[in-house]
């Protein structure tokens, strides 16, 4: 076990499948010779080089339908978006290429491609890069979804996500890059993607949450043991497909529910997770599901309405509260 | 890295007025143009399988055409009539192991890289034994065996793709290329920009062809764009480029060979203009109101097939006996095709969930 942070435990994690499998290769803005906009790419340049390691021009609609035709001709891409705000330019080969083209070829043709950054919010950056955007990409079938909240779940899940055959959406926050944790060392070690996972063990309340939300809910389980409240904090990790039994086996033990996400709520995931605890688990539940979300607006600029618009540990406190009657 | 323009440009950028507001050379300059056909390089074998092609593609197509509208085949149909020089001039330059990727007017490249038209028909019926299994349809054929990869319906969505592919044999280290079909509506979108700079910036394989057939649906080359040259557009990537006659399958063969040596030989792109015409509509729901009846007359005095039929006849490589045995056989072949997809079942209803993810997980 080695202590590291969320940064270098990704770092670490794209270093040994880029040197495990010579058909994959990375490639993103400012990715090789900048070192990654957020590091999380640093050294590789100069470990693997400039045709494994690729800067390219600001062009995401057609570096992203690059790695898609990459991967139809049998590469194994990860391409960085600097922040998933910029997806949104490369949805159209995101979507209509990658997440379909296995299915409409028949089977033909698989894309083993990942699609990789910083998601959500990040500090005073504004409307146009503080999207949170999961919920978008886990509506199409034929995609994966992925959001780690640890540095050993993101460098597990990255490397399953590298070697998974489909086309993943690994959001990172930026937020966290910096948590430090620890990562298990040895190079074989991954997390397989539909997993859940428990991150602390209660019997009261379930709190569901991922990636920022994790740290907010667990100090929220904190303080609410000290009112003889105990929480369940549980971490989906991989958002499509859900480990919606994990969900259901921690909702028939304590009975209550609440949902945190940085999110926008509508249609979002704690949308679905509620949706499907409705159908699977009504009769388990002694309230209603509650959702802690992002505020339903643009991200704000100035500090104190960006604080107002992330869900915060009082939040989560409250929810639970209320879904105990307390 | 200079471009190079060659042959015709446009006359004028004006757009034609009038109720076709189809651009072209106008009609009295076209008919006295002489339009300079290339000598023949090819063998006599070779010519014959071009031809057969030519035609097999035009009855496939008018079959299909039949078959749509007796509710065979459903959804969007795009065809290739009129257009048939192009796909197979073109991928008569390509080895087996080259890739091809195009737009939802897919069939005649299909055929042309070697999908059967057993696959392709009963694709477009929907029925187990199509060549994406029925999961496509006419938009979305694909055949990994000879190297066919799709039938993209999003106009412009295959160009990165293409470029992609180019990316990764390059990558691998093999010397195989890349052909992008695409039409001109298409050199608007920016996906097509984003691919040529890309492609020229770190040279690859890709030859990108686009198949200027006038009209974007059912939007004039005129009403579209406004530097009406899409060969032209090279230059701003310091890419080479060619114009030729797309109605001429051997200038669009040998045109695609200097294309796709340069490719091999040094990895450089090309893109290449092919003047072409489309005689039906955009697709079998298009009635063309767009164009005049005249306008498509015009064009079908150069028809493809009419054009290298006369070639090969005045050259002695086929008698009017040859053709017709070769017609007998498109004849055969295509109906062979149409009682295959009538044979063929629908899929199973297993068939529905599969193939949504290679790994599936849960």
């Amino acid at each position: 076990m080695a202590v590291m942070t969320m940064r270098d435990a990704l770092n670490l994690a794209l270093r040994e499948e880029l040197a495990r499998d010579g058909s994959v290769f990375l490639m993103g803005e400012e990715v090789a010779e900048y070192q990654g906009a957020y590091k999380v790419t640093r050294g590789l340049l100069d470990e693997f080089g400039p045709k494994r390691v690729i800067d390219t021009p600001i062009t995401e609609l057609g570096f992203a339908g690059l790695g898609v035709g990459a991967a139809m001709a049998g590469l194994r891409p990860i391409v960085e978006f600097m922040t998933f705000n910029f997806s949104i330019l490369a949805t159209d080969q995101i979507i209509n290429s990658a997440a379909k083209m296995l299915y409409m070829s028949g089977g033909q043709f698989k894309i083993p491609i990942v699609f990789r950054g910083p998601g959500g919010s990040a500090y005073q950056v504004s409307s146009q890069h503080s999207q949170a955007l999961e919920s978008w990409y886990a509506y199409f079938p034929g995609l994966k979804v992925v959001m780690p909240s640890t540095p050993a779940d993101a460098k597990g899940l990255l490397k399953s996500a590298i070697r998974d055959d489909d086309p993943v959406i690994f959001i990172e926050q930026e937020r966290m890059y910096g948590v430090k944790g620890e990562v298990p060392e040895d190079e074989n070690f991954t997390i397989p993607l539909g997993v859940a996972e428990v991150k602390r063990e209660g019997t009261d309340a379930t709190i569901v949450a991922r990636s920022l939300m994790v740290p907010v809910a667990l100090k929220a389980a904190e303080e609410l043991a000290k009112d003889g409240v105990s929480c369940e904090v549980i971490d989906p990790r991989t958002i499509r497909p859900l480990d919606i039994n994990a969900i259901v086996e921690s909702v028939k033990k304590t009975n209550r529910v609440v949902i945190a996400e940085e999110s926008h709520p509508f249609a979002g995931v704690g949308a679905e997770i509620s949706a499907e605890i409705n159908e699977r688990a009504f009769d388990y539940l002694d309230a209603p599901v509650k959702r802690v979300s992002g505020a339903d607006l643009p991200m704000p600029y100035a500090k104190n309405l960006e604080r107002m618009a992330v869900p915060d540990v009082e939040q989560v406190i409250a929810a639970v509260r209320e879904v105990s009657y307390l | 890295m200079s471009s190079q323009t060659t042959e015709r440009r446009e006359e004028s950028n004006t757009p034609a007025g009038g109720a076709t507001g189809a651009l072209d050379a106008s009609p009295s300059a076209s008919a006295n143009q002489t339009r300079q056909s290339p000598a023949i390089e090819e063998d006599r074998e070779t010519l014959v399988k071009i031809f057969h092609q030519l035609l097999l593609i035009r009855r496939f197509e008018e079959k299909c055409a039949e078959s749509y509208s007796l509710g065979k085949i459903g959804g969007f149909c795009h065809l290739y009539i009129g257009q048939e020089a192009v796909g197979v001039g073109a991928i008569s330059a390509l080895r087996d192991d080259d890739f091809v990727l195009t737009s939802y007017r897919d069939h005649g490249q299909a055929i042309a890289k070697g999908i059967s038209p057993e696959a392709v028909m009963a694709e477009l019926y929907g029925k187990a034994g199509g060549c994406s299994k029925g999961k496509g349809g006419s938009m979305h054929l694909f055949d990994k065996r000879v190297n066919f990869l799709g039938g993209h319906a999003i106009v412009g969505g295959q160009i990165p793709l293409a470029t992609g592919v180019a990316f990764a044999t390059k990558y691998q280290e093999t010397d195989q290329v890349t052909l992008c079909f695409f039409g001109e509506a298409a050199v608007n979108q920016g996906s097509f920009h984003e691919s040529l700079n890309m492609a020229q910036l770190w040279k690859l394989p890709c030859i990108y062809i686009c198949e200027n057939n006038q009209y974007g649906m059912g939007t004039s080359l005129a009403r579209a764009m406004s530097l009406q040259n899409v060969a032209q557009k090279a230059c701003a990537y310091e890419l080479a480029s060619e114009f030729v006659d797309g109605m001429d399958v051997l200038a669009m063969r040998q045109a695609t060979l200097r294309a796709v040596k340069r490719a091999r030989e040094e990895y450089l792109p090309t893109l290449i203009e092919a003047r072409t015409y489309r005689y039906m509509g955009h697709s079998m729901s298009d009635p063309g109101n767009y164009r005049t009846r005249a306008e498509i007359e015009k064009h079908q005095e150069r028809d493809p097939i009419k054009v290298f039929t006369a070639t090969l006849k005045e050259n002695a490589i086929l008698t009017d006996k040859d053709i017709s045995d070769i017609e007998a056989q498109v004849k055969e072949e295509v109906e062979r095709a149409v009682r295959f997809a009538e044979e063929s079942p629908e899929p199973e209803a297993s068939e529905l969930y599969k193939d949504v993810y290679a790994n599936p997980l849960n």
